[in-house]
């Protein structure tokens, strides 16, 4: 018999907001020291009251417009009660009764075609802390840093139905939010972090069979893995009654290849949700609303196709869409100095090398754009050599206050008229101190000009026009 | 001097808050009540904290893990004794569950609940949050006034403060219509010595050019029985940070975690609170939410919907604040369920936010933002 494998999606995904969703402590503390950024309020002592971020609404809703979703205009919190010493207040605030964003979709496209995941919502809550195991001594530590740090919740209907489905989903989530600049969405950090539901069906049924949720994939590829692998354990359970299957939380070890049931403990429980009174329903009125709708980008194939119009190649567009620094990167330096090709080619060579060199993706990119335009400007008009250009650059990466034409110009970069007399005047100099290599080119040894050229370009600090230069020397050695 | 006493609610830096629990005996709060930074600014002195039953839940302070306290056999709210006393000026509380308005009214005080959200929670032990709220005792209704009118005001710290902008609309929509209802349902069950009191205070007010008319409003009589599950629900969920992990009491007999929280709280909760516990988490369990919970937000909705009604056209709802003027030591030992029972007088105001002044012995609810003339009316008690 054929089945077919039924899957929704539950993605948590950090907001990259400064501060946490209720108090002002900082949200970043990826590396921090245990309990470096927390106070009474995420840390649950009695007393403190939340005060929602307003940012953190923003980013939420950014979300849902992003995922094609209806923005509920007034959107609730409320508390989910349990017991866990990483859960300081024994509650989480989430939304449950009303989130703030509903029936969105996602497109996707694989080896299968191209499909819709409907997206039932998105919520928005706070995380929890970590709990740190010291073997050694027997104990366990909280660490309350992530305590409240903003999350967004992405739950899927249960559309998709193949591993690969399910990356694509994952990696269009991605694009899909960093575009919004929402969230980072990098696994390995925990900025993201996806729950499987899944069951398995004989195809063309529809009724759904047993279904399991399985936690703590901490790549694509483990859960591609982790899909493979419960797909196979269902089939067989059904196929061949090796196992009665029950609807369970299963843990996902990725070394062993396996999923483990869960303690039922663990999963177990009534949460008891209810409206959290300390937080006042959020309305959001049309000049929110519109703001940030307004703020929504175009999607990455509006851009690519928009980049293919002004001629750049597929392949090209494809690349610098696939990142909203890059599109943003290109586009303004592409208004800045009016040359589109030219910048795309910047962008491919330098900026990815300059980026590679020091180990940064494309959504750390923080160039001054305008002044990265101003910069190619230079460089065409013959201002800068490119040579130089490329030192330029690589400083502007790291100070954007930059501005390349006050820059060239203090380190002598600036190839200027004003110049000429003092190429000839060292040129003069270069061809008196070496009459050995201008007999040798005399007598036909074209080495030897690259000898005398490259001794002025030293002198000059590179700060010449190459043909320039060459015309200059070739004149004096001529006499 | 202005002299004041702080109900055991109220953070404080400087000594301990313990809100009458075991649990949290000892503990120091690291920072300060927002109330208690205002009246500190406004050259107000703590003398010191008053005891309270146990998260304040109860009826006047008799489930303190620190003891009850006893005039002779009748039970006394500590803060209302230490405003009668002399002690202190004015006793600043913590109305969870109407402990300061019954306290009031059994010793001829005067008591302000404001409107909720007119004054900031921050830094008070988290009970019953969608409804309790900072209040005053006072010998007179100027003191209350000064008390009042010192620690009020928005706090950007809480996130159900209400704007001066809102407050100042509300203010300026309150208009004195010199006229008092008095809620005939709310009568029920009341004793000679308080329906002497309503008696008293109509014809007090009459005497001053106020009508007085009874009225009949049913739906509000159910107030007392929402708030209990609301606000048991709200009580379960707040207490549950106490587990034994962070700060507070933790039990010794522990081998993992489980037992760690179980007995920390077994050891250290009364019973009284035991009880609103188990309650509470009955009403919120996914089979009891929709019929149980939701029908007392319900209802909650309909009462305050059915209380405006009844405040457009007068400027105070008069009732009882309690069943009786005095609790005997045998009553309240013998009846668990009493501070549930006598919700039914002060949740009213606790379950709409509406403001109340408690004064010769009587409750007068008002429109939200009436405090003035509430206490108005109050001086004429």
């Amino acid at each position: 018999m054929k089945y077919e494998t039924v899957i929704g999606l539950e993605v948590h995904v950090e907001l990259a907001t400064e501060s946490k969703i209720f108090c002002s402590c900082s949200a970043h503390s990826f590396g921090a020291d245990p309990n470096s950024h927390v106070c009474p309020a995420c840390c649950g002592m009695p007393g403190m009251l939340p005060v929602v971020n307003r940012r953190v609404v923003d980013f939420g809703m950014k979300a849902g417009m992003m995922l094609n979703c209806d923005i509920n205009r007034v959107t609730t919190f409320d508390k989910k009660s349990y017991y866990y010493p990483d859960l300081p207040g024994a509650y989480q605030t989430t939304q449950w009764f009303a989130p703030v964003a509903v029936n969105g979709r996602v497109d996707i496209e694989t080896s299968a075609g191209k499909k819709s995941v409907r997206i039932k919502q998105i919520h928005m809550e706070e995380d929890a802390g970590k709990l740190v195991h010291d073997i050694s001594e027997g104990t366990t530590h909280v660490d309350f840093n992530r305590t409240s740090v903003p999350l967004i919740e992405i739950v899927s209907q249960p559309d998709l139905s193949s591993a690969e489905e399910v990356e694509a989903y994952l990696v269009r989530l991605r694009t899909l939010l960093r575009y919004a600049k929402v969230a980072e969405c990098e696994m390995a950090h925990g900025t993201m972090r996806c729950d499987v539901n899944l069951s398995v069906r004989p195809e063309g049924s529809d009724v759904l069979g047993v279904r399991t949720e399985m936690k703590n994939m901490n790549s694509i590829e483990a859960i591609k893995r982790a899909i493979e692998y419960e797909t196979a354990r269902h089939i067989n359970a059904i196929e061949n009654g090796t196992e009665v299957l029950v609807q369970e939380t299963r843990r996902w070890d990725d070394a062993k290849g396996k999923s483990y049931a869960m303690r039922s403990k663990e999963t177990a429980g009534d949460y008891r949700y209810f409206p959290d009174p300390n937080v006042m329903p959020v309305v959001i009125d049309d000049v929110w609303y519109e703001t940030i709708k307004n703020s929504v980008p175009e999607f990455p194939e509006v851009k690519r196709e928009k980049y293919i119009a002004l001629g750049l190649t597929e392949y090209d567009a494809e690349r610098i869409s696939e990142s909203i620094m890059l599109c943003e990167c290109f586009e303004e330096a592409s208004e800045a100095c009016g040359n589109p090709k030219e910048v795309v080619n910047w962008i491919t060579s330098d900026v990815m090398r300059i980026l590679n060199a020091k180990q940064m993706t494309y959504e750390m990119l923080n160039l001054d754009n305008k002044a990265f335009g101003k910069l190619i400007s230079l460089t065409l008009d013959g201002k800068i050599s490119r040579a130089n250009s490329k030192k330029i650059l690589s400083a502007m990466f790291d100070d954007r206050a930059i501005e390349p034409e006050a820059y060239a110009e203090a380190n002598n970069m600036l190839i200027g008229e004003q110049n000429d007399d003092l190429i000839l005047g060292i040129v003069k100099k270069v061809v008196e101190s070496d009459p050995k290599s201008v007999n040798d080119f005399k007598n036909g040894k074209e080495k030897a000009l690259m000898a005398l050229f490259g001794k002025c370009m030293k002198e000059l600090k590179g700060n010449c026009d190459p043909q320039q230069l060459k015309v200059i020397l070739l004149e004096c050695i001529n006499g | 001097m202005n002299k004041i006493v702080i109900d055991d609610m109220f953070l404080t830096t400087d000594m301990p808050t313990t809100a009458g629990s075991k649990m949290l005996e000892g503990y120091t709060s690291l920072f300060e009540a927002e109330v208690l930074t205002r009246l500190k600014a406004a050259d107000y002195v703590i003398a010191g904290k008053t005891k309270v039953g146990e998260f304040g839940a109860d009826l006047l302070g008799e489930t303190c893990y620190f003891g009850a306290e006893y005039e002779g056999e009748t039970l006394q709210y500590p803060a209302a004794a230490a405003v009668k006393s002399g002690d202190a000026k004015a006793a600043v509380v913590m109305d969870v569950n109407g402990a300061p308005r019954r306290g009031a009214a059994q010793n001829g005080l005067v008591s302000l609940k404001p409107t909720y959200g007119r004054v900031s929670r921050y830094g008070t032990i988290p009970v019953a949050c969608s409804g309790e709220t900072v209040g005053v005792i006072a010998n007179n209704a100027a003191d209350c006034r000064d008390v009042f009118t010192a620690m009020a005001g928005y706090d950007s710290k809480d996130g159900t403060s209400l704007p001066e902008s809102m407050t100042e609309q509300g203010k300026a929509a309150v208009t004195k219509k010199n006229k008092v209802v008095v809620l005939s349902s709310m009568l029920k069950g009341t004793d000679e010595a308080v329906q002497g009191r309503i008696a008293a205070v109509t014809d007090q007010f009459t005497k001053n050019g106020i009508e007085v008319v009874v009225a009949d409003a049913d739906v509000v009589a159910y107030a007392g029985a929402a708030w209990n599950i609301l606000m048991s629900a709200e009580l379960c969920n707040n207490v549950s940070r106490y587990d034994g992990v962070k700060y507070g009491y933790r039990t010794k007999n522990y081998t993992n975690i489980d037992e760690l929280y179980t007995n920390s709280r077994t050891e250290a909760f009364g019973e009284f609170l035991k009880s609103a516990i188990l309650f509470g988490s009955e009403t919120l369990s996914t089979e009891n939410y929709k019929k149980v919970y939701d029908k007392a937000l319900r209802v909650r909705r309909v009462i305050r919907d059915n209380m405006a009604a009844l405040l457009a056209d007068c400027d105070a709802l008069l009732m009882p604040a309690a069943s009786a003027l005095a609790y005997s030591r045998t009553l309240v030992e013998g009846d668990k369920y009493l501070p549930y029972k006598e919700n039914f007088f002060t949740a009213p105001a606790s379950i709409t936010g509406l403001p109340a002044v408690i004064a010769g012995g009587v409750q007068l609810v008002g429109n939200a933002f009436s405090e003035d003339l509430l206490l108005d009316l109050a001086e004429l008690v």
